[in-house]
């Protein structure tokens, strides 16, 4: 695995890593994907993936809103609001 | 009257024989804490109302309940509305829920009384309790040691008497290895058994919420008030609940029981082994029929476990922007670019183990390495579902260490994060199956550090799993025993 690569992903990842943390990353994940990359040796041929455990059972409620929580409630753990909106700093680009 | 040695369903009784009030009890255990915690730093936060709250039961005379005036410690993955919520992140420093999740809400409607929240990994990831944002939790057996993780405060907690019962969470064993560690009951249940409402998001296919409790039939009545569909986890099973504790029975003659092979070809702590040994003689003891099972693919399980679990948690965890709630990292007043806002938010309000099962998520997920790491181990995880299935063919449960060894020394493995994950062994195959698993306290080892033994079931078998528990809990070394701290 390679710093670029490595560098890629913290991009997807929306990640601010600093060098140190960009090379300590990079040698781990290498050694950690290595590992677990036997898996490849695995046939599976013809094996549906395994998404979720046990099956999913459809239910059905009442088409009816429920107003469970407030704009204000909510909105008190919002590092800043203003009014009933979410504030955030000036975004250039 | 000594509550240091009674089981929950015994503190129940003296409630109802009006021996002790809900609030004598809750000022016991606040006091306790006050004393204790800080040794082990097991709570994160308190619930300043717990004395109210206690009060208020006994005025209301609810003794019927089936948790009647109960103060308990809850991990701080659960939500608890109007008491902070951290996942023991920075990024969560601060939130403070409007709601309960649907286990609270459920723990308070039988009369349980919040006590507080406990210690544990950052966002669960970890299995030692050394990843926290506020510092370690200690194993009360052994300060020197960890309790495990990554539900480390609920075992120590518990373990220490701070809490009449625990809640936990388990993804990759998170409940049953510091179970096993601090010498307590801890069950997993059937993924869909337990609501996830409130819960904050992991691996959303793996995680459980459960409890650890001193013995088997608290966790049994604990697992009946938990359990059960909910309209805002769609994927909670509509299955019946049956009253776990009612049904537990004391017999298990006949009951088919599979010892994994795989633990018995060696790579055990010798007492581990010894611990496993005398497990099967405890079970034959009980008229138990005792076989092999295997689990081939047992080795391979942790990759696919940490494959599939960083894939989800990097799913889940995008949803901390620093927009909504959570930290948000200073910005200059002139303004920042958008990927600037996100990712200085997200790089210094996640910690190490955290960002490092993002980027390895984030990089599985990525186009070129999808089909090779994620599907792939999806496809693994099915045949490993295939082989649990074809084990139980043969037996009713599985028996085998919920680890390798007993608690490790703080500071021994957390510089190296495979030998970290390889530590899992035994526990992440049964999320991945999303089966039922139990960690029972059996032995102590030569240190007199606890040793739990585990069990696995059928999905949806948690009675023939804790009618087996019974059975070793009655042949176990650890109860009755009390650890170093107190």
């Amino acid at each position: 695995m390679e710093t670029n690569s490595i560098k890629k992903t913290a991009h997807l990842a929306k990640l601010a890593l600093s060098e140190k943390e960009l090379s300590e990353v990079t040698e781990q994940l290498s050694a950690i994907l290595q590992h677990f990359e036997k898996i490849s040796e695995i046939p599976t041929e013809n094996v549906e993936p395994l998404l979720t455990p046990t099956e999913i059972e459809s239910f059905w409620r009442e088409d009816v809103a429920e107003q469970e929580l407030s704009p204000d409630e909510i909105l008190k753990n919002a590092p800043s609001s203003q009014g009933h909106l979410f504030k955030v700093p000036p975004v250039v680009g | 009257m000594d509550l240091l040695q009674l089981s929950m369903c015994e503190t129940i009784l003296l409630i109802r024989e009006k021996k002790i009030s809900s609030y004598e009890l809750t000022d016991f255990y606040l006091k306790r804490i006050e004393k204790l915690n800080p040794k082990i730093n097991a709570y994160l936060a308190m619930n300043p109302e717990a004395l109210d709250q206690a009060k208020k039961f006994d005025q209301s005379g609810a003794t019927n309940q089936k948790l009647p005036g109960l103060p308990m410690g809850i991990k701080d993955m659960l939500c608890t509305k109007g008491i902070k919520t951290t996942a023991a992140s920075k990024m969560l420093e601060n939130f403070v829920p409007p709601y309960d999740s649907t286990v609270v809400k459920r723990l308070k409607s039988q009369g349980a009384i919040v006590l507080g929240k406990l210690n544990q990994d950052e966002f669960a990831m970890g299995s030692s309790n050394e990843n926290s944002y506020f510092g370690v939790t200690k194993n009360p057996w052994n300060l020197d040691f960890v309790p495990g993780g990554s539900s480390g405060g609920s075992a120590s907690a518990q373990a220490a008497k701070l809490s009449v019962a625990t809640i936990g969470t388990d993804t990759g064993g998170s409940i049953r290895q510091p179970a096993s560690f601090c010498g307590i009951v801890g069950l997993k249940p059937t993924y869909g058994r337990v609501s996830r409402f409130g819960i904050i998001a992991f691996a959303s296919s793996l995680d459980q919420a459960g409890p650890m409790t001193k013995n088997i039939e608290d966790a049994a009545l604990m697992l009946e008030v938990i359990s059960g569909h909910d309209s805002l986890d769609a994927t909670s099973s509509q299955k019946a609940v049956p009253e776990f504790s009612k049904n537990l029975s004391k017999s298990i003659k006949g009951l088919r029981v599979g010892v994994l092979s795989e633990a018995l070809q060696g790579g055990l702590d010798s007492d581990v082994e010894k611990s496993l040994k005398d497990g099967i003689e405890a079970f034959k003891k009980e008229g138990a029929e005792i076989f092999e099972v295997s689990l081939p693919l047992l080795k391979q399980s942790i990759s696919v476990y940490y494959l599939i679990a960083a894939s989800e948690a990097s799913s889940n965890l995008a949803r901390y922007d620093g927009v909504r709630f959570g930290f948000r990292a200073p910005m200059s007043e002139s303004g920042a670019t958008l990927d600037e806002f996100y990712s200085q938010t997200r790089g210094q309000g996640f910690g190490k183990e955290v960002k490092r099962r993002i980027m390895m998520g984030t990089y599985c997920l990525s186009s070129g390495y999808i089909q090779a790491y994620y599907e792939k181990a999806c496809r693994v995880r099915r045949l490993i579902f295939n082989q649990y299935n074809e084990a139980f063919q043969k037996c009713d449960v599985i028996l085998s260490p919920v680890a390798a060894n007993p608690a490790f020394k703080i500071g021994e493995k957390i510089s190296d994060p495979l030998q970290m994950y390889l530590n899992d062994l035994f526990t992440t195959s049964t999320n991945l199956a999303g089966l039922p698993g139990l960690s029972v306290p059996f032995s102590l080892s030569k240190n007199r550090l606890p040793i739990g033994l585990q069990l696995t079931a059928k999905a949806f078998d948690e009675q023939t799993l804790l009618n087996a528990g019974l059975a070793l809990e009655r042949n176990s070394q650890v109860q009755g025993e009390l650890p170093h701290v107190i």
